[in-house]
């Protein structure tokens, strides 16, 4: 792998006298999509959210040239990261159109291809979000990040959770399409998607990276897909909707 | 055991032993106290002193060991005080049977608003308790019927002979220290027993207390209401004490200052909220005697005008505290011994 | 009749008065979990730099310039010094709003005296005017109409531009917006010059409603201040702006048809029954 675009080493986060993570070390690649997986509560949405910043949390992630575990999250996210949370984070209260108005940080900001690949968000400018479906709502989310071109990296959080299957193909064209220009850093638990997305992949258990590799190598061996990422998951089946994550 | 781990363990028995004693020395303290130890004056001080120590252990019960942040304490405290008074002065009651039902008067109080204010949490409760307490006073300064004196506060008649005036101060002093004996040891025994401890789970993570399966809303009362009534013999003890009950004791400032010593002593420690008591009011008294003292009239203006003023100095005090002290005084010596430890790292 | 309008209007006066205050605890309050206990403090200064301009010549709607200014600027210094400082511990944020405002009050008197001063109300606003057969003092309507163009300069604040936009969504999740990128203390310094702008708005009109100042105004505006906040939703411009005129004009007509007092305590009571029917208040959310 050429240098990496993000670079974590050792990252601890303690969360309320517990911890959560004991020392992740995960490299994002400079192009296409990075998964990064494991059971529930393997520490997954804990190592994003130490990586912007979002709890307090030690070790070094590199990004950009720059060692961000000293920075603030605006500081990072403003060095050119699109994030789209696992709960999506959408301000139910604001309309659609602020949701996203709120989200700009380039001057000329991509309305058009938010558009296109969710013309819902169009008709619904005026709506206020918390009205929308879970699937539309996703819609905002990623739109937010799909606005502004000047991102080197996106960082989504379980995008497909517990949406309809029609969204999951929207979702996933979204993000191949985002891929093409930037690199994403995936959390996912559908595998199907994640064979149809990612190239490489970090898998933790137990608050530490247990596996990094190519994707396809990893999903292709049948007993080690499954001692790392669970019991007896159908891989070709758009998986069910997960329980919730630390 | 040795001497020195007994007296780790046992050290408040001969401290109390001191204080029971402190009557009958003459001893000067100067700058401290303004007359010997054993003078009317001297102990009349240190008896409000321990009576707001206390008073602050029992706040705590509130802020330190459940986590609720009730801005309306003094009213509890007040029922006490004008409840019993009323009784005395009004209904001719004698002394007992009114602090007795004074005494009942506060729990009953603080078991009917708390069962209310504790609907909400967090802030919302900090602004309801507030707001009782607010009626309360206004009530008591509106002075409906002439029954409470309004503003210039209700003189109590009918005290008992025998605990009024210069002479009987010392009495006074230890009914005051045996307040405090009953307040520690309610509170001690509160903490260790099993609703102590969801107690302090409550203020750790009211959630996990509730995944336990537990109602966190019935601790808190029983907290609220043990609080509630410690207050209230406090505020029965202070009639005792000043001979009256004044309207300050119902305001609202009256609560922030009951929580600036908590937090100026330690909250949520044994000795802290006691130790906060006792300096505050000491403090208090000092600084107000020493505005009206010839050393801060000869001081240029822009020193005399705000050091005339105690609440401006505790004010400025207590911030640098929550700055600089976060754990109160009680925290100190940990954070010394810390500063110690490091030093010696480094050498 | 000309009694009722009398205490309508009155009542509406102090309800004014109430959302003043309301309006920015609430802001602060939604936005940065900082129950603003200083509040009453800037209130106070605002008051007293009010009286002070109105005393010397200044001419009232420039002494209330410059009363405002005044509390907005040490509504600033005190975001700046003293809460920015201790972000991440919201319970020693409150603390230190709680030392603030016991200070300021005592510093107030310690320079002016814990005695009322005389307000310097404008001939222009002291007079009266007849409404529906009530003689109605002119200042009332000063109040009320302070109290609107504030609403509606808030509301437009909060609508239509980016920082009221970045305001609105941190009252919903602070986090969230520091994730798209946004810098939301600087919207913490913003919330608290327009919380100290609209207090110490309403201390110089207070001036002008009780015909003077004192050192204790301020707390006691602030308690009913905390009482419309919690009717209205904390972080809830338009239910602080409802629950102000509910609880001045409970005020007036209970304490002018009963006892004096009895109004005050049955805002209260008006709480608790609120509370006991819907603990989360009239509109938005309670922590």
């Amino acid at each position: 792998m050429t240098s990496p675009v993000l670079s974590v080493r050792g990252l601890k986060v303690v969360t309320g006298g517990r911890h959560i993570l004991h020392g992740v070390d995960l490299d994002v690649a400079p192009a296409g999509v990075t998964a990064l997986l494991g059971r529930n509560g393997a520490g997954k949405t804990t190592t994003v959210r130490g990586i912007l910043g979002l709890v307090p949390r030690t070790g070094s992630v590199r990004y950009g040239g720059d060692e961000t575990v000293t920075m603030t999250t605006h500081q990072i996210v403003r060095r050119g990261i699109g994030y789209v949370p696992e709960d999506r984070g959408v301000f139910a209260a604001l309309t659609v159109a602020e949701n996203l108005r709120l989200a700009e940080r380039d001057p000329d900001p991509a309305y058009g291809l938010v558009h296109e690949l969710f013309p819902e968000l169009r008709q619904r400018a005026r709506q206020a979000a918390g009205t929308l479906s879970g699937g539309q709502q996703q819609m905002v989310a990623i739109g937010r990040v799909l606005l502004n071109r000047g991102n080197r990296l996106i960082i989504a959080d379980e995008p497909t959770k517990g949406l309809a299957p029609r969204v999951v193909t929207e979702v996933a064209v979204a993000l191949e399409r985002a891929a093409q220009a930037v690199p994403v850093l995936l959390v996912e638990q559908n595998l199907a998607l994640v064979r149809r997305l990612a190239d490489h992949c970090v898998v933790l258990a137990d608050g530490r990276t247990a596996h990094a590799g190519p994707a396809a190598e990893l999903l292709a061996d049948a007993g080690k897909s499954r001692t790392l990422l669970g019991v007896g998951r159908r891989v070709d089946a758009p998986a069910p909707a997960s329980g919730g994550e630390s | 055991m040795n001497i020195p781990a007994l007296l780790r363990r046992w050290w408040p028995l001969p401290a109390l032993a001191v204080l029971v004693l402190l009557p009958y020395s003459a001893l000067p303290l100067p700058g401290l106290l303004d007359g010997p130890i054993g003078s009317p004056g001297s102990l009349q001080l240190l008896a409000l002193c321990l009576v707001f120590g206390a008073l602050a252990t029992g706040y705590d019960l509130l802020l330190g060991r459940t986590g609720l942040l009730s801005f309306g304490h003094a009213l509890y405290f007040a029922a006490g005080t004008y409840a019993t008074g009323l009784l005395l002065t009004r209904a001719g009651l004698g002394f007992w049977p009114a602090a007795g039902l004074g005494l009942l008067a506060g729990v009953a109080l603080s078991a009917l608003l708390g069962a209310v204010s504790l609907r909400v949490s967090g802030i919302g409760f900090a602004m309801v308790t507030l707001a009782f307490a607010q009626a309360g006073s206004i009530l008591v300064q509106r002075d409906p019927g002439g029954v409470t004196g309004g503003e210039e506060g209700l003189a109590a008649t009918g005290l008992p002979a025998s605990l009024v005036g210069i002479a009987h101060t010392a009495d006074l002093y230890w009914i005051a220290l045996a307040y405090l004996v009953v307040t520690l040891a309610a509170v001690q025994w509160a903490v260790r027993s099993p609703i102590g401890r969801v107690w302090e789970g409550i203020r750790e993570n009211e959630r996990r207390v509730e995944v336990l399966g537990l109602r966190p809303y019935g601790f808190k009362l029983v907290a609220f209401v043990l609080a509630g009534t410690l207050a209230a013999l406090g505020g029965v003890v202070y009639l005792l004490l000043t001979g009256g009950a004044t309207p300050q004791t119902t305001t609202s400032d009256f609560t922030l200052s009951l929580l600036v010593m908590v937090v100026l002593g330690g909250s949520g420690t044994r000795w802290g909220p006691l130790v906060g008591g006792v300096l505050y009011t000491w403090a208090q008294h000092r600084l107000a005697s020493l505005a009206g003292s010839g050393t801060i009239a000869g001081l240029p203006s822009v020193l005399r005008v705000p050091l005339s003023q105690p609440l401006f100095l505790l004010g400025v005090l207590f911030v640098i505290i929550v700055y600089a002290l976060p754990g109160g005084v009680a925290g100190l010596p940990a954070r010394l011994r810390a500063r110690a430890v490091s030093r010696g790292a480094q050498a | 009749m000309s009694t009722v309008v009398l205490l309508g209007i009155t009542g509406l006066g102090l309800g004014a008065l109430y959302f003043l205050v309301a309006s920015g605890l609430s802001l602060i309050f939604g936005l940065m979990d900082v129950l603003n206990f200083a509040h009453g403090a800037l209130l106070s200064i605002g008051a007293y730099a009010t009286w002070w301009a109105a005393s010397h010549s200044f001419g009232f709607p420039l002494a209330l310039l410059f009363g405002t200014a005044v509390g907005t600027l040490a509504a600033v210094a005190l975001e700046l010094g003293l809460v920015r400082p201790l972000y991440r511990r919201p319970r020693e944020q409150v603390l230190a709003t709680v030392g603030v405002g016991l200070a300021v009050p005592a510093l107030l008197s310690a320079i002016w005296g814990a005695d009322a001063r005389t307000f310097p109300v404008p001939s222009a606003l002291a007079g009266t005017f007849t409404l529906l057969g009530a003689s109605v003092p002119v200042d009332r309507l000063v109040l009320v109409g302070a109290a609107l163009v504030v609403l509606l300069a808030l509301r437009l604040f909060l609508g239509r531009t980016r920082h009221g936009l970045v305001v609105r969504a941190g009252v919903e999740d602070r986090a969230m917006v520091t994730a798209l990128g946004i810098d939301v203390r600087k919207a913490f310094t913003l919330v608290f010059a327009i919380g100290g702008a609209a207090a110490a708005l309403a201390g110089g009109l207070a001036g002008l409603y009780f015909g003077s100042v004192d050192p204790t105004q301020g707390g006691s505006l602030l308690i009913f201040g905390f009482v419309v906040v919690v009717m209205g939703g904390l972080g809830s411009v338009s239910g602080a702006a409802v629950a102000c005129v509910v609880v001045g004009l409970v005020q007036q007509f209970a304490n002018y048809y009963s006892t004096a007092g009895l109004g005050d305590l049955s805002v209260v009571v008006m709480l608790a029954a609120l509370l006991l029917v819907r603990p989360s208040g009239l509109t938005g959310r309670l922590a």
